[in-house]
């Protein structure tokens, strides 16, 4: 069976194949902190400087999701569903404009999950 | 007593070079109030060309402006004051609407508090110097503080009118232009101050660009033609800001939010006085201003002999929260400034009682009747459960607090310092060594001792961690907005001798 982190639902998928075709390749990057944080950001390839403190959660749709290390530890015994929602983030996100935000849904990871992630 | 939702245009425009002027693409957005879900006005939907043009402006005002002098400056800065201290009511009203927090708040917090910033920088310029010393008989060496030139503020949506006077008065005392851009959620009461303000100051000084962060944001911050980006908000756009600072070698100041601890120790409750009083209250302020404060005490930490009698006491306060409509004096909670923040902040309590945290109040959204209806308002929430928690670790932006308990100061410090954010932190008792030895053990960059939720001018406040760095509303900003000129003067009339 393939494990993974990180999953996205249908109408988040609509609108990353919207802003696929207007802007190219993208990387989501996991936010944390204040406002706006604690959100999943979406910026085009090479727009972000990522290096190995940027953990490599998963793809979806072709597009890498990632996630500082510092707040992977944080993270790590929990599933990510990115779904999308109505509202103005005030972040450089790109999806801001068409007045919906990418959010994340989070659960446990399961047992089997947990110890093939984090054995 | 009651207020009600104020009237608007039913447009607004940029402000650059000293004018009100509609975006070069002619797009505007939507903007709502959260308090009803309703229209308030259309506001600039601004891209790089719009950005360039308050460059520009700003460029060309800056040199004339940073020649003026701290008395001239300072004049301005409290014509200013006194303008918003004049409109307090209106500033106040149109805040609550647009931002979706009470109207005694804003009555009584945002915009006093606005003002005084203000009037604080204008004073400080009239009283500082600059230094001066002999290095030898004949050497002087002469410190001279000059501007940076043009200075980009980039503000969130949380204190909208708040968070411009934190940034704008330094910026422009130090004698810099400043091109500001609002947070699109909350564009309004910047737009009412430059309404009021226009004529103090020369065309360029001040620049509003409304408008996205991707479409007026990024330019803004990455433009070569700034010298300089303060930035509040969170950790991933903070670092794309120092990412473009740095290709235009730029300094820059962030201030990213935090999870701060709030500390009560058992000697809180040795009396049940008007100490406890507070300390009761100082753990509920939580709540104030819907969490949506990036100091937000939204981790408290209770000793564990005095646990069960103190969230008692806690929790009953807050029950005693009251929630309704944000124009009514007597409310204390209003909406959050978003959909996405409210569904953001309803999925995080999802997590947290997935985690198994415990619900001890709230817990839900928050259903109001009418008009209220569309508008968005989450219960003030207690989540009993442990520091390796997400919503013991993560920014929730909202009204909800995760409460646990510690054996001993060694405890709590180890659970105060685990988190990778330094911002802010609470700290009380009545014992005299804790009082001063457990704030310093703290790494972060405001401790309360005895109190929580103050923000007056002359106390810096800043982040330490993943927090960011740079300390605002103190004299210590004015050097965030300006170069040192020094100046090495000698009066020896000797050559040195070399060649």
């Amino acid at each position: 069976m393939e494990y993974k982190r990180v999953a996205i639902t249908d109408k988040a998928i609509k609108i990353l194949n919207q802003l696929k075709e207007k802007h190219g390749e993208l990387i989501f990057h996991q936010s944390g902190g204040c406002c706006d944080g604690s959100a999943p950001m979406i910026f085009e390839e090479g727009d972000m400087y990522l290096d190995d403190s940027d953990i490599l959660l998963g793809k979806l749709e072709g597009v890498n999701y990632y996630m500082n290390q510092d707040q992977f530890e944080y993270w790590k015994h929990t599933h990510l569903t990115v779904d999308a929602t109505e509202g103005r983030g005030s972040s450089f996100s790109l999806e801001i404009p068409f007045g919906v935000r990418f959010i994340i849904h989070s659960r446990l990871l399961t047992d089997e999950e947990n110890s093939h992630f984090n054995k | 007593m009651s207020y009600s939702k104020p009237k608007f245009k039913e447009g607004y425009e940029n402000f650059i070079n000293g004018k009100f002027v509609a975006p070069i693409g002619g797009q505007y957005f939507d903007n709502t109030s959260p308090i009803d879900n309703s229209l308030i006005a259309k506001y600039p939907r601004s891209q790089k060309e719009d950005v360039d043009s308050a460059v520009v402006a700003a460029n060309a005002a800056k040199e004339a402006w940073g020649n003026t002098s701290a008395a001239e400056r300072a004049g301005m800065l409290n014509k200013v004051a006194d303008l918003i201290e004049a409109n307090l009511e209106e500033f106040a009203l149109v805040e609550t609407c647009d931002n979706g927090k009470p109207i005694r708040e804003t009555l009584n917090a945002d915009i006093p508090l606005s003002i005084d910033h203000w009037r604080y920088f204008a004073a400080v310029i009239r009283a500082e110097e600059g230094s001066a010393t002999e290095l030898d008989a004949n050497t002087l060496s002469m410190n001279i503080k000059e501007p940076l030139g043009v200075v980009a503020q980039i503000i969130p949506w949380n204190f909208p009118l708040l968070m411009l006077s934190w940034k704008m008065p330094p910026a422009l005392a130090a004698g810099n232009c400043v091109i500001l851009k609002p947070a699109e959620q909350t564009p309004s009461t910047a737009t009412l101050l430059l309404e009021k303000i226009a004529e103090i100051f020369p065309p360029g000084v001040i620049n509003i660009i409304h408008g996205f962060g991707p479409e007026a944001g990024k330019p803004l911050a990455s433009h070569s033609g700034v010298d300089k980006v303060a930035f509040t908000g969170e950790t991933t756009t903070g670092q794309l800001i120092m990412q473009y600072a740095s290709k235009n070698l730029n300094p820059v100041t962030m201030e990213l939010g935090g999870k701060s601890p709030n500390i009560f120790f058992n000697s809180v409750m040795d009396e049940d006085d008007a100490f406890l009083d507070k300390a009761i209250e100082g753990a509920v302020l939580f709540a104030f201003n819907q969490g949506e404060v990036c100091t937000c005490p939204s981790r408290l930490l209770v000793q564990e002999d005095i646990y069960d009698a103190f969230m008692e006491r806690v929790v009953a306060r807050t029950k005693a929260i009251v929630q309704k409509n944000p124009y009514d004096v007597n409310t204390m909670v209003g909406a959050q400034a978003s959909n996405d923040q409210y569904e953001k902040i309803l999925s995080y309590i999802n997590i947290g009682k997935e985690e198994g945290a415990k619900v001890l109040t709230g817990g839900e959204a928050c259903k109001l009747d009418g008009e209220f209806s569309n508008g968005f308002y989450v219960q003030p929430t207690i989540l009993e459960g442990h520091n390796k928690m997400r919503v013991f670790q993560e920014e929730i932006f909202g009204p909800v607090l995760s409460v646990t308990k510690f054996k001993d100061e060694a405890e709590a410090l180890e659970i105060a310092n685990d988190t990778l954010y330094g911002l802010g932190a609470g700290v009380w008792t009545r014992d005299a060594h804790q009082l001063y030895q457990i704030p310093r053990a703290i790494k972060a960059g405001r401790v309360w001792v005895n109190c929580y939720h103050a923000y007056p001018a002359h106390a810096p406040f800043g982040g330490y961690k993943k927090s960011g760095f740079g300390r605002e509303t103190h004299l210590m900003m004015m050097n965030h907005y300006r170069q040192t000129k020094n100046m090495l003067i000698s009066y020896d009339k000797n050559k040195l001798g070399f060649f």
